[in-house]
This record gives C-alpha cells, structure tokens and sequence, in this order.
C-alpha cells in the first residue's frame, strides 16, 4: 500500500465516521428512487430497463456531487491540515489522486446501493443486463468526471460555500454544453468548427449513449480525458494556492 | 554536514518581503529558538523549511537534502509541528498518529510500535481513542508534537509548540525539549523569552525578515542594562546621603528605583565588569543599612528584545 493508498484509506474512512456519507447516501438513493418511479414513470412505460434511473442521474450528480467535493480542499485549506499534511512525505499528485479516488469508490457505493432497483427490474420483466450495466459503467465514470471538476473547484477557495456554488456552475456547463443555454449565446459569433467541439463536450450526450448500451470507447475515453484534466488543473491550483 | 543549512533565504508575497534573506547552519544537539514581534518571518521561514512553501530566493537543506528540489527526502528526514497544531478533527487521536506512521512508511506492528513510542513520550495514553475536536487545547498541541516526534526525526520544527498552553504543559514540552536536544538538531519559534532561557542553546531574533541578533541565549542576556545589576531590598528607604555614594562608586553606572510601590528596592546598575554586588554589599554594610535581599540579575530579556526589534522597525 503506497501513499495514495494511506491517503484513500483515510478519506474513505472519514465518510463514515461523520454523517456526511449517510446523509449523502440515503438522499441519494431516495432521489434516485423518486426520480426513476415518480418522474421517469418506471411502471406505466412498461418496458424492463433502467432507462428512467440513468436518465435523471446526470442531474442528480449536478447538486450532490459539488456538495460531496466541496470540502475535499477548501475545509483542509480552511482548518490548516493541509500545510500538516504535504509537510508529510507526501506528494501533491499523491493527495490529489488519493482525496479523489476515495470520493470517487464514496459515489461507486451509493450507486452499487441502487442494485435493488436492477433486482426489481429482473424480478419484472427480461431486461437487457448488458446494457444495465453499460449505464451503471457509464454513470459511475460520468460521476468521476464531475468530481474531478468539483474537487479542482474545491482547491481554488477556502470556502466550501464557494466550492459548491462554483462546481455546481461549471458541472452544469458541462451537462448543458449541447444545449440552447450554453451554444445560443455563442452560435452567432463563434466559427463552425469550434461549436462543434463545445457541443462534443456535452456530458449528456457522452452519458446518453452509454445508458442506452452503445458502449462506445470514445465516451468512455471523453469521461476518462476531463478526469486527467481536472485532476492536474487541481494539483496546480493546490500547488499555486496552498499559502494563501 | 549541517542537519540544516540555509543559504540567502527569501519569500515574497507580491510585494510584500516577509523573508529577506535568511542564512545559516544548526547542528546537532543544538537548539534554535526563534524570536520575533508577530509577522517577523518566523513561521514564513518554518514553513519553507518543512517544504510547504517555496522560498522565493536562496536554498534550504535538511540533512544534505534540498527542500524544493529533493522535498520528499526532506521531508522524511523532518518533524514538524505547524503553528495551532493542526490535524483532522473527526479522526480520533491514535488513528490519526497511525495515518502519520502509515505516511511516513511505517506498517503494521512497526507503525503500532512507532505510534505507541510517541503516545508515551507525549502523554497522550488518556485520550487516544477521542475525536481530537474534542480534546482541550493542550492535548491538542501534544497530538501535534506526537505527530512531529513519531518518526524520530534528525531535525525537529515546531512552530510555537507551548503557545496556549498551561504551566505546567508548558513545562511538560520545555522538559521533552531538553530531553531530546542531544540528538537532534531543534528549531522552535516562541513569543515567550522565559522559554529561550529554559531550552534554546542558541537565540535568534527574527524582524522584518532579517536575523538581529543570532547567540547564546546568555549573550542575550548580557545585551541587557540589567545584565549583573544589583537589585537591593531594604527593610527601611535607603537615606540620599547613602544612595548618593553608592552612585558615587566607580563600580556603578547609576541607580534605578525597583519602581513597585510596595518595597524599597532599588536597582544598581554596573559600570564594566566588576563585581558590583561586592561593593553595594561593603558599603551598605558600612553604613548599617539593614539589607532584606540582594540579588544579581541576569538580564531581561523582553527589554533585549523590545530594544532590538523596536530599534530595527
């Protein structure tokens, strides 16, 4: 066990010694629940797949997601541990990546705690298991994406209630990017080709196609690609601004 | 090789210059008291030392290894207590001495081992299962040095480590100090002079970025106008007449009442060397003056300091 392992314990660990990780989960799962029978009408579609939970999770993950990563950074700025720790033998990337995959397995055992909901749909119909799985696949990478970009907002302030407003902003830029909120503004003056690429960054169209079972690898790569990036925008920021 | 060597160390931020070139070297067995007014540069210098910031100018080394270039091996060879002593508090104080071994490299039985080591060396037994959000400010501090002694460091940094404490406590971490100088090479920063007295081997005074003054705590002392002054109590007021000729002795530079209401006292201010304290004693003796305490001060401290930091600002 390395030093991103110690860190990842650690992280995990302090979940469940506060309420935090309970509160998290049980809200979660509730909205979930709400979301896939109320909104997604799960029973009067009548069709056996997940279609309806996977839909909602994306703005499910605007609001809970920053709420879980807003204190990754600023609270350790904010209290003075974080000079305790990386005056550790402990690298930034190190922190950096075991803060973040501690939040990220945190989020994978909310979304396993929504298993009930695949036994329900087996227990009704023949669903299509693979592509259930496809969007479980593609949820939890969607959720990576969007911690990444909460945990570098995290690290521009010492206030969590910045963190969150900020990470919630950005995340909802990032699902919207395909949308008329974001490409109307810009349609007008920007060129072609560079609309293009701001709609190509859309999480909800990368999401889409792997809740409906196209697994394809470029998503999987696209979720994969804005992690590495967030991740080494927050070990700049928590090198730049670990003083202030 | 030096444990610490430190070369022409600076730190701005922006246009502010809270480190202005800082230089030089502590070996082991020594400890380095840092003092200064708030915002001298004691903690900017703490900090670039444990690696945590980096100096603007100038290098650092602890134990041949460079603080920015070679940071992590540093840091293994460093101890270091932040000032506040900060830790995570929902964690209890044993799994997070464990988490601190667990970093440094430590596992299982060894880890426990090196954890229990610091347990007993703090006195932390009592409290090792409760959250550290809920200890008393002194615990808190001895979670802090805990923390800082776990791995027997060559080199120890500790940031105001009795600041709030009681006493006692402070005695405590003054006695831990002392017993561990010997073998290491110490640096503690602290408002308060009694401390420099009771632990350092060597003072610095530290203000706006720059070293005043860098000696033994008793050269210090000696920078004192009271450094071997008399002070005499007497059970009745001392007649003029008296008080005239013994500011008339060439072994006195001049005469200063104690300047408390309730007693007699005054201080006799040596002229050189002498043994001032000979004289006063002959020549109130002489007189029949009936002396109630004589005593020799040392030097104060605080009036070296207030001298040397309020002459540089």
């Amino acid at each position: 066990m390395g030093t991103i392992g110690v860190i990842f314990r650690r992280e995990l660990a302090a979940y469940f010694t506060t309420p935090v990780a309970y509160v998290f989960i049980v809200i979660f799962l509730v909205l979930a629940g709400a979301m896939t029978f109320y909104v997604g009408n799960f029973f009067e579609r009548g069709q056996a797949d997940l279609q309806p939970f996977f839909d909602f999770q994306p703005w499910l993950y605007l609001f809970l997601i920053p709420a879980l990563s807003m204190r990754l950074w600023a609270e350790e700025r904010k209290s003075g541990s974080l000079e305790m720790l990386l005056t550790l033998p402990v690298t930034v990337p190190q922190a950096v990546l075991g803060k973040f995959l501690a939040a990220w397995v945190f989020i994978g055992i909310a979304l396993a705690l929504t298993v009930p909901l695949w036994l329900t749909v087996n227990y009704l119909g023949h669903p299509d298991n693979g592509v259930i799985l496809a969007g479980y696949l593609g949820s939890f990478l969607m959720a990576g994406a969007f911690l990444a970009i909460g945990a570098a907002c995290s690290a521009l302030t010492k206030s969590q209630v910045i963190a969150f407003v900020i990470s919630a902003a950005v995340c909802f830029v990032f699902i919207a990017m395909g949308s008329r909120i974001v490409l109307g503004p810009i349609e007008a003056t920007l060129p072609g080709w560079l609309i293009q690429t701001v709609t190509s960054l859309s999480f909800l169209d990368h999401f889409s196609g792997i809740a409906r079972g196209q697994v394809a690898l470029s998503d999987a790569i696209f979720f994969v690609s804005v992690m590495a990036l967030f991740l080494f925008a927050n070990t700049l920021l928590v090198e730049l601004k670990k003083a202030d | 090789m030096h444990l610490i060597e430190i070369e022409g160390l600076a730190k701005s931020f922006g246009p502010i210059e809270a480190v202005r070139g800082i230089s030089f070297t502590l070996d082991r067995g020594e400890v380095l008291g840092f003092l200064g007014p708030n915002g001298a540069g004691k903690s900017t210098t703490m900090k670039m030392l444990a690696g945590f910031l980096t100096p603007s100018a100038g290098s650092a080394r602890i134990c041949g290894h460079d603080v920015v270039t070679d940071g992590l091996a540093a840091r293994r060879r460093l101890g270091y207590l932040p000032e506040g002593a900060p830790a995570y508090p929902d964690m209890a104080a044993g799994d997070f001495l464990k988490f601190v071994a667990n970093v440094r490299g430590y596992r299982g039985a060894e880890a426990h081992r090196m954890v229990a080591q610091a347990v007993e060396r703090v006195e932390l037994g009592a409290v090792l299962n409760q959250p550290i959000e809920t200890l008393s400010k002194g615990f808190k501090r001895r979670v802090g040095l805990a923390q800082a002694l776990l791995h027997d460091p060559d080199v120890l940094i500790l940031d105001e480590p009795t600041d709030g404490l009681d006493p006692n406590q402070k005695h405590h971490v003054r006695e831990l100090i002392a017993g561990m100088a010997a073998t290491k090479a110490i640096i503690i920063s602290t408002h308060i002079l009694e401390e420099v007295d009771a632990v350092c081997t060597r003072a610095m005074v530290i203000a706006g970025g720059r070293i005043l003054v860098d000696g033994t705590p008793a050269e210090l002392e000696a920078r004192s106008p009271y450094h071997h002054a008399v002070y005499v109590r007497t059970t009745t007021p001392v007649p003029e007449a008296i008080l005239a000729e013994l500011a008339a002795l060439p072994q006195v530079r001049r005469l200063e009442p104690s300047g408390r209401a309730d007693d007699n006292g005054i201080y006799v201010l040596p002229a050189g060397d002498a043994d001032t304290a000979q004289y006063v004693r002959h020549l109130l003796g002489l007189r029949g003056v009936a002396v109630a305490e004589l005593r020799v001060e040392r030097g104060r401290l605080d009036g070296v300091f207030r001298d040397i930091t309020q002459a540089a600002a």
